[in-house]
């Protein structure tokens, strides 16, 4: 066990975990964005710093990033961590203000409205990237990515045509942590990121659940025989 | 395959006193300035007049790279730096080559090729009397400008390679104690103790480890590390060498953004030449070490100059920096432990074994040891690429070396450190240039880049300008400097147009500290320092555009109008000569009338009239 000091108090972790989950394990609250506990942190959004002191040198720190270490002192509540937060939010209140997510979280830290100008190219998109490391990381595809650079930065598949890879499995969509994601069933066919997609109908219940060709990507990947597949879990 | 101390001083003399039988040596610069001077048909003009003459096997004509003096490019060099041409061919070429020619053949030296002064009628024969270069201690530069960088041989000759030999025989504790005894830090602005990197990517646990090379430059008006690749490319491959057997490497590469393809020739040729003498590849100079470099092109992204996006961008990733919380020399390059330093602090390494760290140790300033190389830019009379030793002052660099302002204008300000550099105003002028005083001052020493700046700038113009370019290379991974810095450049342009607002100071200094305190790479950590050093040094004139719409220097065009004093205008038509627009009428000897419904404010015609006629509001 690594002992070390949160906000005045005395705490504990393991060897390896983050100041976050440390922190959420002992009820403080500290808010992220792209933080996700089974995609793990990639330190975009920055809404999670905090201040760490060790010996006299103190600095702010991506709290899903930094792993706790002995002795170390965190402080989650400074005045610093407190402008970060206030300005980060402010950003992205700007950035996406369609996004209710972002307007709650907003309102919590005391942000009721931004001084800058509205986005309104951006939509709920908050650049986490939880989406992109589903795909890559769980789905195993990789059709999506982050495409380009600065203020133009986006999620987008390549060149932003449907892509080859995607098979319509929509784990983004349910991923997306503000529901940017636009994603479609209608009339047995499937919508998103442009590309359209047959649902298999199941030969039982004559229902549509799940795009024909994420069964075959999983009757190959599993070597379950696509018949099988193709009638629905409840049917099989 | 070179083994030993003697076959290389062997190489070095017979290459000696195949030189030695020329007549004479001219060198010509061919940096990259020079070249775009048009330093190539000097030597095409020169070596065909040699042949003309019957004296093409007599007199060696070498392309070297960057000599340092651009402004008066092209340069051309005599001997062991007996005599120094400048501006040659850029009026009138054939009579500056058969100058060249006079010279060689009848020992007469061209007086209107010679580098003039400040004193009137002081002409300069050798560069050495030149206060540009008496002012500099070359030590990363001193080959530069002296060697033709595409042969091998002139570097031996001159002693190259030989402190890779030495080192080989050294132990890789007592090569790193000497690198951490003499005070390096690394050049590429972090300054961070070089010997310190190399003992814990040393002691690092895993396997391979890399030993890589940051020759990836993109701040606007710096040219230190294209010089150096360009002109002296096996001086950062020794030192990469030195390194890696220290460390413990045996693969590395070199990071070279592709904008500079000149870099990449020479350095690709250097590295084959040298894995052809046995200094790069297998059983190196037969001692049983094996390390080779690889070039890396590097898409030119800015950000990609970043330790931790440059690995990314090698790993064939897009360049997105990662957080620095576990140490590149741990886990770098494919997790691996990695050691990466920019050019110029490779190039340093092999002067510090051959001359020991306590010759090395003996130069610069307490806490910043040795020479550093800028590229003095912007509106200085002698720009160029110098080099000096730290703790010099910004004065002595600026009027010194540089002449002073453009001109005879006032001084206003100097930029160091890059985009994200700050602003240094007069009144820090005797401020030695080292690490921690430019820190101190809200700026940095980055990788050296140094812009003048004269009364006519408008520091919130310049603070917009870099704003804009660091919203461009911003990789926009993370939240405030993607979003952050884009707003900042919004504020600032609004208040350039004359739309700002009271409180915009404030929320600049604000917003500039939480992206300071809140930015996941250095990109980010710095971007705001533009700003705020400018608010730090020159709050007046964002309270003068604010709070009564009214740019001091002139430059902000929403903010001025250009107007003619009848009382002083003489009429003698050359702010109307010089008018991009042609909106300046008059008659000669008669009050000249700026149109300002077509004026585009540009100032042309400010700079032209010698007579202060004309006024900007």
């Amino acid at each position: 066990m690594i002992e070390f000091k949160l906000n005045g108090r005395d705490a504990q972790g393991n060897q390896g975990e983050t100041i976050l989950d440390a922190a959420r394990r002992e009820g403080i609250d500290i808010p992220t964005l792209c933080h996700n506990e089974i995609l793990g942190s990639d330190g975009r959004c920055r809404l999670c710093m905090v201040e760490v002191q060790k010996g006299n040198r103190r600095r702010t720190v991506a709290s899903c990033l930094y792993q706790i270490e002995k002795g170390m002192e965190v402080f989650t509540e400074t005045p610093d961590i407190h402008a970060i937060r206030r300005a980060l939010l402010e950003l992205f209140l700007a950035r996406n203000p369609a996004s209710d997510v972002v307007r709650h979280l907003a309102e919590r830290y005391g942000v009721k409205e931004s001084r800058y100008g509205k986005d309104n190219d951006k939509g709920k998109c908050v650049l986490c990237s939880q989406c992109v490391r589903t795909c890559e990381t769980i789905v195993g595809v990789t059709a999506l990515g982050l495409s380009g650079k600065g203020p133009a930065k986006k999620v987008a598949t390549p060149f932003d045509e449907p892509s080859e890879a995607c098979i319509g499995c929509g784990a983004c969509a349910a991923i997306c942590p503000t529901g940017h994601i636009y994603m479609e069933d209608k009339k047995g066919i499937r919508t998103i990121w442009k590309k359209q997609f047959d649902l298999a109908k199941c030969p039982v219940c004559g229902r549509y659940h799940a795009p024909v060709m994420q069964l075959e990507f999983i009757s190959e990947k599993s070597g379950t025989p696509l018949d099988e597949l193709l009638t629905c879990q409840d049917c099989r | 395959m070179i083994t030993s101390q003697e076959q290389l001083q062997s190489v070095a003399s017979e290459y000696k006193k195949k030189t030695a039988a020329f007549d004479a040596v001219i060198k010509i610069c061919c940096g990259t300035g020079c070249v775009s001077s048009g330093a190539l048909s000097v030597y095409e003009g020169l070596t065909a007049g040699l042949r003309g003459e019957g004296l093409a096997d007599k007199v060696l004509v070498k392309k070297t790279g960057c000599h340092g003096l651009c402004e008066r490019g092209p340069i051309v060099v005599f001997g062991q730096d007996e005599i120094l041409y400048q501006s040659v061919g850029k009026r009138n070429i054939d009579a500056d080559v058969a100058s060249l020619i006079a010279t060689v053949k009848e020992k007469k030296v061209a007086e209107q090729l010679l580098y003039k002064g400040e004193e009137k009628g002081k002409r300069y024969v050798s560069p050495y009397e030149i206060p540009f270069y008496s002012g500099q201690t070359r030590v990363v530069l001193s080959l530069n400008g002296a060697l033709d960088p595409e042969n091998i041989e002139e570097y031996i000759a001159e002693g190259g390679y030989g402190s890779l030999h030495k080192a080989l025989h050294m132990s890789p504790t007592e090569i790193i104690d000497s690198i951490e005894k003499s005070g390096l830090r690394g050049r590429g602005g972090g300054g961070f103790l070089t010997g310190y990197k190399w003992r814990s990517c040393r002691q690092a646990q895993g396997n391979p480890k890399y030993v890589l090379a940051n020759g990836d430059e993109g701040d606007p008006g710096a040219f230190m590390d294209r010089s150096l690749m360009e002109g002296n490319p096996h001086a950062i491959l020794e030192g990469m060498a030195i390194g890696a057997f220290a460390i413990g490497s045996g693969q590395g590469y070199i990071y070279v953004r592709d904008e500079y393809p000149l870099a990449v020739h020479r350095l690709s040729l250097a590295i084959e030449k040298a894995r052809e003498y046995g200094f790069l590849g297998k059983n190196i100079m037969g001692t049983g070490f094996d390390y080779d470099i690889d070039i890396f092109r590097g898409g030119g992204a800015f950000v990609c100059g970043e330790s931790t996006a440059l690995i990314s961008s090698i790993e064939g990733k897009a360049g997105e920096p990662r957080s620095k919380y576990t140490h590149t020399v741990d886990k770098g390059l494919w997790d691996k432990p990695t050691n990466l330093n920019n050019v110029e602090t490779w190039a340093n390494v092999p002067h510090i074994i051959d001359k020991g760290w306590e010759w090395f140790q003996s130069t610069g300033s307490p806490r910043s040891k040795g020479t550093k190389v800028f590229s003095l830019v912007g509106k200085v009379k002698n720009t160029g690429l110098i080099e000096v030793p730290m703790g010099i002052t910004l004065k002595e660099i600026i009027y010194d070396l540089g002449g002073g302002i453009q001109g005879d204008k006032k001084f206003k300000a100097v930029q160091t450190g890059g985009p994200s550099g700050g602003c240094i105003p007069e009144v820090y002028l005797d401020m030695p240039v080292d690490f921690d005083s430019l820190t101190k001052l809200g700026s940095m020493m980055g990788s050296g880049g140094m812009i003048v700046m004269d009364e006519r700038s408008c520091m919130v113009d310049v603070a917009r300008y870099f704003l804009n370019f660091l919203v461009q290379e911003s990789c926009g991974k993370c939240t405030p400097c993607r979003e952050g810095v884009r707003r900042m450049h919004e504020i600032v342009d609004r208040i350039c147009r004359g739309d700002g607002c009271r409180g915009d100071v404030e929320h600049l200094e604000e917003l500039g500290k939480a992206i300071q305190l809140s930015s996941l790479c250095g990109l980010g950590q710095s971007a705001p320092n533009p700003v705020l050093s400018t608010i730090r040094f020159f709050k007046e004139e964002y309270i003068a555009h604010i709070e009564e719409k009214r740019c001091p220097a002139g430059i902000c065009k929403d903010l001025i109008k250009m107007q003619i004093l009848p009382d002083l205008c003489t009429g003698c038509m050359r702010c109307a000569g010089e008018c991009p627009v042609g909106c300046i009428e008059g008659e000669k000897k008669g009050v000249h009338v700026i149109d300002q419904s077509r004026c585009t404010k540009c100032g042309a015609c400010y700079d032209a009239c010698r007579f202060g006629a004309v006024k900007i509001e």
